[in-house]
């Protein structure tokens, strides 16, 4: 099997292939029964033949030819609905499918996952699972939840997609101003699911950073607004750091320790030409916000010159557009860079304490400030609380290296 | 990951008229089949009615025995499939296809990582 990287094949294609066999066979659980079935038959067939020109095509064909194939042989086949055969079989005869249909499966599939009959938990557990791909147990892991609960919340969720017939459809724009919010949060949760993945070994898993910028580029197209250009700018912004994010032990690397020579400035133009014009652009929405501060970073030569008073001032408003302790959080070390670690310290240190008792993040924070003010021991204790309730394993490296440091 | 899937149900249910016996084995026989192809099915154990069994306890050294079932209930555990599943979800989607779960109820249970490796089943 020379060259032929499947788990590869399959990382990259699954959630797209899934997508446009939910679309053709109307509903999950024959999609996924495809999905499977045409991942065995490249497994089988790869090897002896060689990776087709388009694989995804292909997986998509073998799937549906083998749903439809085992709809005929159960008898289950009949039993569909008539519009649904009729359309099955039409698509039958067409080698390969529209290719313009299939780039917009994936946004399809994230209305449905998105739509408001679902509870929040259920559209974030269903988007993971759908279009990122993770495991029950992962999204369990992620979210300090049991796999059991998990799995019943979306099997319930399909269900509920089910039963109320909603269709695998991107709603004509009069339609978005409900449903654009969550479908644009659920955009940012596969990126950052790419971006920091929350389980596994490998940090930034870049397929599901690609596919998030292909998809707000698609809705961008679909339907132009300021809210839609801040998160295209903010992942445009993330992404031009992503090279230099770990080390080659696979280490997390920080923003300031980051070789800036090597950050991609295509992409920081894009992202800030993006960003100034979204800001331009009242109200202004938190994505655009958080684009204006990634901007700002990307904008310093050196760690040394970067313009902590402006970032301050854009965290300031995000406290305002999103009053949550997480972006208190990220002001408060803003400060610290600002006005010096102790200033920092008395704001993050109610936060840790308090709503954030159970972030990472809160206590590495801490933890950082009070090594730079030379309170060692304290610094030691807030490393090993972050370590404690950090399972990413670049990050613990990180913590680790930190923790080694003060010895 | 490898999931059990237990199965529960009510033996009267076999019996009641209008049951197909031989569609419903054929049925589960071809359901084994496709679980085969999708390199899914890692073994299976069908076992005698619980008033067959006998229920064994040591207390203080002391051994007693009786007769069954272990617990009174009109569903009661009939055997068990195993399974390999990527994933929680894809185990629930594969123990629902078992048409044993149209007349019982099937529990997915993960198989606890201590017992790994693979028994030689069936």
């Amino acid at each position: 099997m020379s060259g032929l990287d499947l788990d590869k094949i399959y990382r990259a294609e699954r959630g797209r292939v899934l997508a446009s066999l939910v679309r053709l066979l109307g509903g999950f659980e024959l999609a996924e029964e495809a999905l499977a079935d045409a991942f065995l038959a490249a497994a089988q067939q790869w090897p002896r033949d060689g990776v087709p020109a388009n694989p995804r095509t292909w997986l998509v064909s073998a799937g549906r030819f083998k749903a439809i194939d085992k709809l005929r042989r159960s008898g289950r086949f009949r039993a569909m609905a008539p519009e649904l055969r009729r359309e099955l079989e039409l698509e039958e005869d067409q080698m390969p499918p529209d290719r313009e249909i299939i780039e917009d499966d994936t946004l399809r599939l994230i209305f449905t996952c998105c739509h408001p009959i679902l509870p929040a938990d259920a559209q974030i557990a269903l988007t993971l699972r759908e279009i990122c791909g993770l495991t029950t147990e992962e999204i369990a892991a992620a979210y300090l939840s049991k796999p059991a609960t998990i799995a019943q919340r979306i099997v319930r969720a399909k269900s509920r997609i089910h039963d109320a017939a909603v269709p695998y459809e991107v709603p004509p724009p009069a339609e978005w101003d409900d449903r654009l919010e969550t479908v644009l949060h659920t955009i940012y949760l596969i990126f950052n699911e790419g971006y920091e993945a929350s389980s596994g070994d490998a940090l930034i898993r870049h397929e599901l950073c690609a596919e998030a910028v292909r998809l707000a580029r698609l809705l961008k197209e679909l339907h132009p607004g300021p809210d839609i250009d801040g998160l295209l700018a903010l992942m445009l912004l993330h992404q031009s750091r992503a090279a230099t994010r770990t080390a080659p032990d696979g280490s997390l690397v920080l923003l300031e320790q980051q070789d800036r020579t090597r950050w991609d400035q295509a992409l920081i133009a894009e992202g800030t030409a993006l960003a100034e014009l979204a800001f331009a652009r009242p109200p202004v929405g938190s994505y655009t916000i958080q684009a204006m501060i990634a901007a700002t970073h990307a904008a310093a030569r050196t760690a040394a010159a970067t313009d902590w008073a402006r970032i301050a001032g854009f965290y300031d408003l995000l406290l305002r557009a999103e009053p949550t302790a997480v972006v208190a959080l990220n002001r408060a070390v803003a400060i610290a860079m600002r006005d010096g670690p102790e200033a920092g310290l008395q704001l993050i240190d109610p936060l840790a304490a308090g709503e954030l008792v159970n972030y990472r993040f809160a206590h590495a924070a801490r933890a950082d400030l009070l090594r730079r003010l030379g309170r060692a021991d304290e610094a030691r204790a807030a490393y090993h609380h972050a370590l404690e309730l950090t399972q990413q394993a670049s990050e613990r490296k990180f913590l680790e290296r930190r923790l080694g440091e003060l010895r | 990951m490898r999931y059990t899937c237990l199965v529960h149900f009510d033996p009267a249910a076999m019996t009641t008229p209008g049951f197909d016996k031989r569609r419903f084995d054929r049925r589960s026989k071809d359901y084994d089949e496709e679980l085969k192809a999708g390199g899914h099915f890692l073994g299976w154990q069908g076992l005698a009615l619980g008033d067959a069994a006998v229920i064994v306890r040591v207390r203080d050294g002391k051994m007693s025995a009786t007769d069954g079932p272990y617990i009174e209930s009109k569903e009661q555990m009939a055997g068990f499939v195993m399974i390999e599943a990527r994933d929680m979800n894809e185990a629930v989607r594969l123990a629902a296809g078992l048409p044993l779960a149209e007349i019982g109820t099937i529990e997915v249970r993960p198989v606890s990582e201590s017992s790994i490796p693979a028994p030689q089943l069936a």
